[in-house]
């Protein structure tokens, strides 16, 4: 009678799934998932794309005027690229909801705001 | 009238997808035999072209269940290679990791074969007390599947004073539902009917054809890789080789929901005794000329990792021999004698698995004719069978 007992007790509980549209579980604290760039502080040292298992960073540029192609669709969020950043130009985010219908949509292009030269001097 | 049965080849949820060309005499298999290296996808080849960090991603996805077993098999054969010794606080962590694996491991099996003997409660019920071990793992790793917590030289995250107590009150609540199946287990008609005396393996064979795991422990031989060969904190942690005399696919059950129970315990002395200190070492990319085997007991059974290195970035070879291996000639000896009925939850009971539909062809030998069955015809076979029995 050990399952008939747990049935009744099931019946009077709530669904233990979400309903996921409407409903959204969320993310625990430290969670794994998408990485995001703040491109500014980065020094184009060239460790992330070393680090990266899976090939999903590519830098163009050199120095201070690196800039960083993240192919999300080839990320595997083990996060070691955000391990390895000397600046902490990296960050985890909470972002877990990656489905694309593309592959350009999972693509991104993180770029400079300021011109190169200003930057330079400033770094001078 | 004799009929051949080849069964798969399609089991993509193998690390070695395999075929059984089952011989059956009416209703009994009088023979098999397994064919492998259908989906062969080239890992180890691959590992030799990435550097020792990145090959534990590579390594991790071996398997989706053993994930971190095979990463901490592959990381202690580079450790042994480089000479250097893990912070203990690292070792008990990846105890800590490697239980907790278990017991998702345990649950979703037990879910599993509830599924095969067409008791789809027990498959929902199981998955979703699953899910609490796995938002544990999230908890301390931030993943749920591949943790990405190992690595060579200790483990990438520490346990917290702050997710402490979250850990220990989700260990109560998991030791609750774990008593709860194995009282379920040994006394439902449904479970009982589907699996005592089904699949028997003695102890003899199950030594002569190396079994491994809870496949040999439920035929009584106490062999365990955690006591057998200590890895991790094993040594200073006091636990119990579960074994079962029954033989049977009902004692493989026993064994595994036993060892959910001791995998709580052992978790519970991590927790209370886990060593201050550092959790990595750091260690240096390039790994000097050597080579090592290294031992794990996966929750399937004992996982084999060698690793071959030459003083680059990149090992020269890494091989490795999944658990579900080792248990295939152990699998074909079950299945001599067995009903058609009980194909599906002798191959379940070694748990090799079987995520995915995989195909049955039946080939009639008198009358040439030939008929396939998916894997969920099957199913619905033996429930009818049985229900008629």
């Amino acid at each position: 009678m050990a399952m008939e007992r747990e049935l009744l007790k099931s019946l009077a509980k709530k669904p233990a799934t979400l309903c996921y549209p409407s409903e959204k579980a969320t993310p625990v604290e430290g969670i794994r998932a998408k990485v995001a760039w703040d491109i500014e502080k980065c020094i184009g040292c060239g460790l992330c794309p070393q680090i990266c298992p899976s090939k999903a960073i590519e830098l163009t540029g050199k120095g201070s005027e690196a800039e960083i192609t993240y192919y999300l669709d080839r990320c595997l969020f083990c996060g070691e690229c955000v391990d390895v950043c000397p600046t902490k130009t990296i960050k985890t985010t909470s972002e877990f909801e990656l489905a694309f219908t593309s592959r350009t949509e999972a693509t991104i292009h993180y770029k400079r705001s300021k011109p190169s030269s200003n930057r330079k001097e400033k770094g001078c | 009238m004799a009929t051949r049965i080849p069964f798969g080849p399609q089991h993509p949820a193998l690390k070695e997808p395999i075929n059984f060309m089952c011989e059956v005499s009416d209703e009994k298999v009088l023979s098999v035999r397994p064919r492998l290296g259908y989906i062969h996808r080239g890992v180890e080849k691959l590992a030799e072209n990435r550097t020792y960090n990145q090959n534990l991603y590579l390594i991790e996805r071996i398997c989706g269940i053993c994930a971190f077993a095979h990463v901490t098999c592959f990381s202690q054969a580079v450790e042994e290679i480089l000479n250097i010794e893990i912070p203990s606080r690292a070792k008990y962590i990846r105890t800590i990791l490697a239980e907790m694996e278990r017991i998702q491991n345990h649950f979703l099996w037990l879910g599993d074969v509830g599924h095969e003997m067409g008791f789809n409660t027990l498959f929902m019920y199981s998955w979703r007390d699953r899910e609490l071990v796995l938002q544990l793992i999230e908890n301390i790793s931030g993943k749920r599947v591949n943790y990405a917590m190992n690595t060579i030289g200790g483990v990438r995250r520490d346990i917290t004073s702050m997710i402490m107590p979250s850990l220990k009150e989700g260990l109560n609540h998991l030791e609750e539902r774990a008593k709860y199946y194995t009282e379920m287990c040994t006394k439902d008609p449904t479970v009982l009917r589907r699996t005592v005396g089904v699949g028997m393996l003695s102890p003899s064979d199950a030594l002569e054809l190396c079994a491994v795991g809870p496949t040999i422990r439920a035929s009584g031989i106490p062999r365990d890789v955690r006591a057998d060969d200590p890895y991790a904190a094993y040594e200073e942690i006091p636990f119990k080789v579960i074994t079962y005399d029954g033989r049977d696919v009902a004692s493989r059950l026993m064994v595994r929901l036993d060892e959910v129970l001791e995998s709580i315990s052992i978790i519970r002395y991590a927790l209370d005794n886990l060593p201050n200190g550092d959790v990595r070492v750091r260690v240096p990319r390039r790994v000097p000329k050597g080579e090592a085997v290294s031992l794990v007991e996966a929750p399937r059974g004992e996982d084999l990792h060698y690793v071959r290195a030459d003083g680059t970035e990149k090992p020269v070879r890494v091989k490795v021999r999944a658990p579900t291996l080792a248990n295939i000639p152990t699998l074909c000896k079950m299945l001599i004698g067995e009903n058609i009925a009980d194909i599906p939850v002798v191959i379940a009971g070694i748990d090799p698995c079987i995520a995915c539909a995989e195909r049955l062809v039946f080939v009639d030998t008198a009358t040439r004719k030939r008929w396939m069955w998916n894997k969920q015809e099957l199913r619905k076979y033996a429930t009818k069978w049985y229900r008629k029995k």
